[in-house]
């Protein structure tokens, strides 16, 4: 649930997904959910004259296991908050019972 | 409750508890498809999706030349905060980066 967390912090921030198929998207994220599923409005295709496929599009979901990257704004992230944060989690999956 | 300082002499019991001693130290990450990072680590998950910043991607591309010469080609790119979603790429997180 980290990353999920982490990714509702960054609504409306303007990213980069850069997909399995390296096809890079910048847009501005608009919602995201449990599977990391992102949603991107104004969208552009990096390197659009190797990929002319979706130069009409402006919205799209992405399915979270295609992505392999986001390029995220550093002065959008408070890296010591998401450290404790991550800190957290590994303990509670370290004590779950299974 | 133990406190979860840095501190602590937790023992390492587990893998990730590894990678845990990383958060905000530089690692090396070697990924699937002849991909390494490196960069800073600030966050990770149970599934090694990780956020990275300062990162350096390093991909190694093979050429073949006219003559079916191989050249292994490196691209480098440059991130300040990246969150790779790894799941099924990961291969490995290091605490340093190799030689």
């Amino acid at each position: 649930m980290l990353f999920f967390s982490f990714f509702k912090t960054l609504v409306d921030q303007e990213v980069v997904v850069e997909l399995k198929n390296d096809i890079s998207i910048k847009g501005t994220l608009k919602s995201v959910d449990q599977y990391l599923n992102i949603k991107l409005d104004d969208i552009g295709v990096l390197e659009e004259v190797r990929y002319p496929h979706m130069s009409s599009v402006k919205n799209v979901f992405i399915r979270g296991s295609v992505v392999r990257y986001v390029h995220l704004p550093a002065a959008a992230v408070d890296t010591a908050l998401l450290e404790d944060a991550t800190r957290r989690e590994a303990e509670q999956q370290a004590t779950k019972p299974r | 409750m133990a406190d979860a300082g840095d501190g602590d002499a937790a023992p390492v019991s587990e893998p990730l508890e590894l990678v845990r001693l990383s958060l905000d130290e530089v690692v090396f990450v070697k990924l699937r498809g002849d991909r390494e990072l490196k960069g800073r680590l600030h966050a990770y998950d149970s599934h090694c999706n990780l956020v990275l910043g300062d990162v350096e991607e390093t991909i190694y591309v093979v050429e073949e030349d006219d003559e079916d010469d191989e050249a292994v080609k490196t691209i480098k790119k440059q991130s300040e905060m990246l969150f790779v979603r790894v799941g099924d790429s990961v291969v490995l997180i290091s605490p340093q980066a190799p030689g």
